[in-house]
């Protein structure tokens, strides 16, 4: 089952509109072989109609898909190869477990045993053996998720297409599921696209994230560069919680001390949890924020504070569990100084 | 870029290409709806269509306005059109009388009891229409089971007249457009949401208060479209009055068939059909625009 | 009852039993064709007096009547075979297409069931009498079926709105084409709402007055259309015969279509 030959799919400006309403705008998305990439936004960023588009479910305006050296855009669905997992997995409920995964062989006239063969091997792979035999109707959401994923790959898919697979499942299984399906394609290496709204998930499970917005990719990063540094105020605010200060007014604040900003920067981005109540240490090595202290809530793993930055604006700084002792000497109102780390200091 | 390019003559982005692949499509989905639409077209809009172009001519060939002019003067023709829209009227009365409350009843019930009466209420339709104005004759004639019950129980000394009359007509319609008026407002009744009532009755309201000013205009809509609908089916009725009135009520529709049958009076025939076609098209665009007016006032 | 009001007992049984005696009013009638049928006398006469089965041997053994009896059935066939795939294909045709070709689709195909039927029939005397299609079979048929397409178009519209077409596109996802689809994904699912708008199909045939009426005649002759003559003429017992078949014919249908699927509307 492991894919020898995956191949990589380019996405070249694909655009779609409805009316006046503009799904895709000109997007364009190079996925290399065996790369699993999320494509990341909030509902009607346009994210499944690229999906579905690269799928064959929705044609679009105008745009590529290459696929090796060919441009499958026009190819009808069922001729693409390609392996798709629907959000509310769209198994057929008139077949049992192995008549749904046996499906795709079937259609491909694939010798009864051999058929039988791969699907048990495909159950096997998403922990389901001994499954065959159930109802559609019995098994649970996460068990039908896992049908679905069998389904998709026992056909040795050249590209596997996922949309938002998991977002009918609870917060537990969910997070076991991201799991399982990363350490499925750890062993498959299959090219993956895989939309979700779930930041979170997509951190977790990508090599790679588009976050889009209004039918454009704003960036396309590792989740690493995406969360440190965001290309732009929706990409800092869509992932993670973070502080955007206008670069005047933050140059005012930490009185001048900003060093290394890049020529064109228009604002300071910092992260909840890069405002630190103490200096990290090294005190050249960061620069501090005054404000006012609004408000203190615990949650659990971390303390979460309301602060209004001399000038006005009001911000989040959020204090892990070691800092316990520092907040609770906090009072509500009282004057207080944020430090940040040049490290942890972005421009965009 | 891409524009550049396609302008170059080239379809690199493929925008031809697609938009014909989307023509295509297009083309397909209406080619599955063809094969019903030509059968509606052959059955209905062809012959419909010969009808209007029939009944502005005579019987020798000439056009002429002599067939409407005739259904509005001539004295037979004014006594159809009164006896319909009296029958007519009297079934939409009798339904709406009987129905709402019936199915206000209906709506207050669990799933399942809902259910039987639904079962009840629909099994009818796999009833002929004959079947049905045969079982009122048996019902109602002299010898019927009412008047053989009444006479054996000495409440009357002779054979009431309840059949081949207008009553028995109304009756016999009411029988059939009952049903039919009672899925639409159920339908409405149904879409009522329970929490309006209970607000009353945490006001204060009585039953029989709350049901007038809060549930019946929230009911208006459903009750309006299922008493148009029956009013117009009712107007092109034509089994029911004809084995029902026993010759002494006639209805357009069977006027219609008489001057085709019996004197072969293709225009009359036609410029009654066109008047009854009228009035139908009519009849549903007021029953569009009184649903949306009341629904409008609503919203406000 | 707990719905905020006061309680009242009496109102409440009234109303049991004026729901029942509607439901008599609306069930029952039918019902009393049954007994008749047994009537051994000539006149209509209740209650039946001698009880015989004479008007059913009178029946079976007229050739009129058979005849009638065979020409309704094939109709009734034919016209089934012919009008669920045609009211099926457009529906799926019509729910692919864009809201406003839909709308103006599914008015031209419910025509028939909204313009009063003896427009139609005499419409169709007329054309049918220049192509010498008066008491054809295929004349007959194609009448119905434009009756009945309106029956299946909404049934089978409403079965492919609840349909998950995410299944479709799976099925065309891993490989299937659009004949595959159909035969092995969206067909099986969808066995219910098909029997029902066939069942309708046949009934509304079966039962059809108007337009066997005017069309229909000599060989093609149906059963309503003598039924319909003998009850405006003189009212024998043959037509309770007729009836009570007719009835138990509608039942059997029903019966067979409820045991193979399930639920065919949901309530």
């Amino acid at each position: 089952m492991t894919h020898r030959d995956a191949k990589p799919v380019r996405i070249e400006s694909m655009s779609k509109s409805y009316g006046d309403f503009r799904a895709l705008d000109d997007v364009s998305l190079d996925v290399g072989a065996g790369e699993f990439i999320a494509i990341l936004g909030p509902s009607g960023s346009g994210k499944s109609t690229l999906l579905m588009t690269v799928a064959g479910f929705i044609r679009p305006d105008s745009g590529r898909i290459m696929f090796g050296d060919s441009d499958v855009v026009r190819l009808p669905a069922n001729q693409r190869g390609f392996g798709v997992v629907f959000q509310n997995y769209a198994l057929f409920p008139h077949m049992n477990v192995l008549e749904n995964v046996v499906y795709p062989l079937r259609v491909r006239r694939v010798p009864r045993a051999e058929a039988r063969e791969r699907a048990q091997l495909a159950l096997s792979v998403v922990k389901l053996t001994g499954y065959e035999s159930r109802r559609i109707g019995e098994l649970s959401g996460g068990q039908r998720q896992r049908v679905a994923l069998a389904r998709a790959i026992v056909f040795e898919p050249k590209v596997l297409l996922m949309d938002e697979p998991l977002s009918a499942l609870d917060k537990t299984l969910r997070e076991e599921m991201q799991i399982e399906i990363r350490e499925l394609h750890n062993k498959l290496h299959i090219t993956t696209l895989y939309v979700t709204h779930d930041q979170r998930e997509a951190l977790t499970i990508a090599d790679r994230i588009a976050v889009m917005d209004k039918g454009r990719i704003l960036q396309l990063d590792t989740p690493e560069n995406i969360y440190r540094r965001p290309a732009n105020e929706f990409v800092a605010r869509f992932i993670g919680e973070a502080t955007i200060i206008p670069l005047d007014q933050a140059d005012r604040l930490a009185g001048g001390a900003l060093e290394a900003v890049p020529p064109g920067a228009h604002a300071l981005v910092v992260r909840s949890e890069d405002l630190c109540l103490a200096k990290p240490g090294d005190a050249r090595k960061s620069f501090t924020l005054g404000g006012t202290l609004h408000g203190v809530v615990f949650q659990g793993d971390s303390w979460l504070l309301q602060v209004d930055l001399a000038g006005g604006q009001p911000i989040i700084a959020r204090a892990q569990k070691n800092f316990s002792a520092e907040v609770a000497k906090l009072v509500v109102g009282q004057g207080i100084q944020l430090h940040v780390s040049y490290d942890h200091a972005h421009f965009i | 870029m891409a524009i550049a390019a396609e302008a170059a003559g080239r379809d690199l982005y493929n925008r031809a290409g697609l938009a014909r692949d989307a023509r295509l499509d297009l083309f397909l989905s209406m080619a599955f709806t063809l094969p019903g639409l030509a059968v509606v077209a052959i059955c209905v809009v062809i012959p419909c269509g010969w009808l209007f172009y029939l009944s502005a001519f005579g019987p020798d060939g000439n056009p002429t306005w002599d067939n409407y002019r005739r259904v509005f003067t001539g004295g037979g023709y004014l006594r159809v059109f009164l006896t319909t829209f009296q029958v007519s009227l009297a079934t939409v009365a009798a339904c709406v009388i009987t129905g709402v409350p019936f199915a206000t009843f209906i709506n207050k019930l669990r799933q399942e009891q809902a259910r039987l009466f639904l079962a009840a209420i629909l099994l009818p339709f796999w009833t002929s229409l004959l079947v049905r104005a045969y079982a009122w004759l048996v019902l109602l004639g002299r010898n019927g089971v009412v008047n053989t019950f009444l006479l054996s129980l000495g409440v009357t000394s002779d054979p009431l007249p309840l059949g081949y009359n207008q009553f028995a007509t109304i009756l016999g319609m009411t029988h059939i457009m009952l049903p039919v008026f009672l899925l639409p407002v159920l339908g409405a009744m149904r879409e009522i949401d329970r929490t309006y009532m209970q607000a009353a009755a945490g006001f204060g309201a009585g039953r029989a208060f709350a049901y007038r000013t809060v549930f019946l205009p929230l009911a208006l809509p459903g009750i309006t479209a299922g008493a148009i609908l029956v009013f117009v089916m009712s107007l092109g009725f034509y089994v029911t009055p004809a084995i029902l009135g026993g010759g002494n009520v006639q209805v357009i529709s069977m006027r219609i068939a008489r001057s085709l049958t019996n004197f072969s009076n293709w225009g009359a025939a036609s410029a009654l059909g066109v008047l009854l076609l009228v009035a139908t098209g009519l009849l549903f665009a007021v029953s569009y625009g009184l649903r949306h007016m009341i629904l409008s006032r609503q919203r406000r | 009852m707990l719905d905020g009001f006061r309680d009242t007992p009496v109102l409440d049984r009234i109303n049991w039993f004026m729901a029942a005696l509607l439901v008599a009013f609306l069930a029952a009638p039918s019902l009393i064709v049954i007994p008749m049928s047994f009537s051994g006398s000539q006149y209509l006469q209740f209650p039946p007096h001698p009880l015989s089965l004479r008007w059913y041997a009178y029946f079976a053994d007229s050739i009129t009547w058979t005849h009638a009896a065979r020409a309704s059935l094939i109709a009734g066939v034919l016209t089934t075979v012919v009008s669920v795939p045609v009211g099926a294909f457009a529906a799926y045709g019509a729910m692919r297409l864009g809201a406003r070709f839909r709308l103006l689709v599914s008015s031209l195909i419910v025509l028939p069931a909204v313009i009063p039927v003896i427009l139609i029939a005499i419409g169709l005397f007329f054309v049918y009498a220049r192509l010498n299609l008066i008491g054809s079979m295929l004349g007959l048929v194609l009448g119905h079926t434009a009756l009945t397409i309106p029956v299946v178009f909404v049934v089978m519209s409403a079965a492919f709105g609840q349909f998950d077409r995410d299944q479709e596109r799976a099925a065309r996802s891993l490989g299937a084409d659009w004949k595959q689809a159909w035969l092995t994904v969206v067909l099986p699912q969808l066995r219910g709402p098909v029997a029902a708008s066939a069942l309708l199909a046949f009934v509304t045939s079966l039962d059809e007055v108007v337009i066997a009426m005017f069309i229909s005649s000599g060989e093609s002759t149906t059963i309503p259309k003598v039924m319909f003559t003998s009850l405006r003429d003189e009212v024998e017992p043959t037509i309770a015969v007729v009836s009570t078949l007719l009835l138990f014919a509608a039942s059997l249908v029903v019966a067979v279509v409820l045991r193979k699927g399930s639920a065919v509307f949901k309530v």
